[in-house]
């Protein structure tokens, strides 16, 4: 099962870009300014939009904002309900 | 020559010669089953190829049109990948039972009858048990007799619809059956089951994540396929299947968020993804049907991509739990690589494959007016980036470095994504061929600018809220647990509930004894009532109801004396 997972240490590790922590705060901000810029471009486009609520400024955006938020969230509370020992049905 | 064999066969022949085989020749004999499989089905003409006479009864057991057609070619395709895959693992036992378990269900697609449908079905419930089995643990011998006890009930139950649909029209078609009847409501629970409907679908997320590392890749292309093909085939168009298959896309999504065993983060999303093939079947247009075919044919190709890059994961480092894994980029960056594949694809991000199949079924329910359940779907869209998209690589690539260092994937797994990667970016690139294998002809265009942002949109920002709750420590950590589902009901709830009957006094136990048995006789009661016309049919109806009967009794004590 475990295949050959070889723990050989090589001696000086290379670090990686993303080890970087100012690096991870790079992509965080750029994720913010596409998202700006994705929401700014509801100003240039037709929706063809089916129902009213698409015409909404940045409807797809908040909505998958707030969808996200709320399923962690939820999942969150349903968790302390539902959480039981990694061994729970072995014992 | 082949033309005469039907579709499937040659999978489950070409089974019994795999132990004789050794080293590459073996593979190459594997390899080739679903190669010779596919070019076959290309030549197929269209109609009922095969009748045999059972008794009063003509079977079909070839029957072509473009439903089973575009199912099939997918079914080899996943075939020929999951193979290729499994190359580095040399488990006969595995390989016996994955290769009639396929060929099994590609011959359940061309099934023009009821009864040579029941075959096949339970030669796949029985194969794939053994698919499980093949884990080779403890565990995976426990919860792979769980699953079989589930699917053989799903298989008493077709045979139920099927005698009970004969008695009533004298027909052993494999049609249209509609929820009208007796007979075409217990075909419609044999294949709710299979296809994992809300609180019939626990045997899926407690089974497949117990199988090997390339067992549950063969798992999760063809069971729950199947059992789409079968509702798109018979109840195309059921309102009811709208509502369940909303609720499908929405609350398995919430345990994904909890879970911490990858395979089984990947087990509920599977379980969303059919959501939306449900919905598809059940609006029932044209544009609709096809959307659910097509993201039936891109789910089992970025699912199985999915299930291949965690499968290299365990395989290497031995365990999949997000709790214990990070960083693994460094080790394994190809494998890394096409994971993030297979997650923009289920993500229907543009230019990969979940787009130009989701965008049909989305359509369809913009088209119909149904804002609710649109609501529901485009939550669904969101929730299944965050945690299928997002959760899946961010735990075991990225997230803190766990230290873990291991080797790239060996390469016949690393064939084996890659070529998948390939068919999940082709299709989102070039959609055409896939739209061509529809069963109904195509005027659709995905890529519109309209589609694009908006999609984009709704992507990144959940993309967003990901990146906010991960730095504001919202986010809930990955812990070593269990979730409780619906699967507490019989492996805890029912043997406790059994063990405080026994220890009950004498006479309270025959008290509860007998309000059980009127209950269930009330139940049975109202059933027939509600069933049983006033027409001269009253009689057979009565007799088939009584064979139905007897089989869910058997079906039930068959259950209890395995689990």
């Amino acid at each position: 099962m475990t295949g050959n997972a070889s723990e050989k240490q090589n001696p000086p590790e290379r670090r990686y870009w993303l080890d970087e922590r100012r690096n991870v705060d790079r992509i965080y901000w750029a994720l913010l300014v596409v998202c700006a810029g994705l929401f700014a471009a509801d100003l240039f486009y037709d929706k063809h939009a089916k129902f009213a609520v698409e015409e909404w400024f940045g409807f797809y955006g908040l909505y998958g904002f707030i969808a996200c938020v709320f399923l962690v969230l939820v999942a969150k509370q349903l968790r302390k309900l539902l959480i039981r020992p990694e061994d729970y049905y072995d014992r | 020559m082949i033309a005469s064999l039907p579709p499937g066969l040659l999978l489950i022949g070409g089974a019994l010669a795999v132990p004789f085989l050794r080293g590459w020749l073996r593979w190459a004999w594997m390899l080739a089953l679903p190669v010779v499989g596919f070019v076959d089905l290309i030549g197929l003409e269209h109609g009922a190829h095969v009748t045999v006479a059972l008794f009063d009864y003509e079977l079909q057991p070839v029957r072509v049109d473009r439903l089973s057609l575009a199912f099939g070619y997918i079914f080899y395709i996943a075939a020929f990948l999951g193979i290729l895959y499994a190359v580095t693992i040399n488990r006969t036992a595995e390989q016996v039972a994955a290769l009639i378990y396929m060929g099994s269900a590609v011959g359940a697609l061309f099934a023009g009858d009821l009864i040579t449908l029941f075959v096949y079905w339970e030669v796949t419930a029985v194969a794939s048990a053994f698919v499980v089995w093949a884990g080779n643990t403890e565990r995976s011998y426990r919860a792979g007799m769980r699953y079989l006890a589930v699917q053989v009930v799903s298989g008493v139950l077709l045979l139920s619809g099927a005698l009970v649909q004969i008695a009533e029209t004298g027909s052993v078609a494999f049609a249209q059956s509609g929820l009208q009847s007796l007979a075409g409501l217990l075909i419609f629970l044999a294949f709710g089951i299979k296809c994992a409907f809300p609180f019939l679908h626990n045997w899926l997320q407690d089974a497949y994540p117990e199988a090997s590392p390339t067992g549950t890749v063969f798992l999760s292309a063809f069971t729950t396929k199947l059992a789409v093909y079968g509702l798109a085939r018979g109840f195309a168009g059921e309102d009811i299947l709208i509502w369940i298959g909303a609720l499908m896309t929405a609350f398995p999504i919430f345990y994904a968020v909890i879970e911490n065993d990858l395979r089984r983060v990947l087990a509920y999303s599977l379980n969303n993804q059919l959501g939306f093939m449900v919905v598809g079947i059940g609006i029932g247009t044209e544009l609709s049907l096809n959307g659910t075919v097509a993201h039936a044919f891109t789910h089992i190709l970025y699912k199985s991509l999915l299930f291949m890059s965690m499968g290299a994961v365990l395989y290497r480092v031995g365990t999949v739990k997000g709790s214990e894994l990070g960083g693994l980029y460094k080790s394994m960056p190809w494998t890394a690589a096409f994971c993030i594949v297979g997650a923009a694809s289920i993500s229907a991000f543009p230019l990969f494959s979940g787009f130009v199949s989701k965008s049909l079924i989305m359509s369809a329910t913009a088209g119909e007016g149904l804002l609710f359940i649109w609501f529901v779907l485009l939550f669904a869209s969101a929730g299944v980036f965050h945690h299928s998209g997002i959760k899946i690589p961010y735990f075991a690539f990225f997230a803190h470095d766990s230290g873990k260092r291991c080797k790239e994937a060996p390469l016949p797994m690393l064939l084996a994504m890659g070529a998948t990667a390939f068919l999940c970016i082709g299709i989102g690139v070039w959609s055409e061929p896939l739209y061509a294998l529809l069963p109904y002809p195509v005027d659709y265009v995905p890529y519109t600018t309209a589609h694009v942002v908006t999609q984009l949109q709704l992507l990144l920002f959940s993309a967003l809220a990901f990146a906010v709750l991960m730095r504001t420590g919202l986010y809930p950590p990955e812990l070593r647990s269990v979730n409780l589902d619906i699967d507490w009901i019989y492996r805890r709830g029912l043997p406790a509930a059994g063990r405080a009957m026994a220890r009950a006094p004498a006479g309270l136990r025959d008290a509860l004894a007998a309000a059980g048995v009127r209950t269930a006789f009330g139940f049975l009661n109202r059933l027939v009532r509600l069933a049983g016309p006033e027409s001269a049919l009253a009689r057979t109806w009565q007799t088939a109801g009584m064979v139905g009967l007897i089989l869910i009794v058997m079906a039930v004590y068959l259950v209890l004396a395995l689990v």
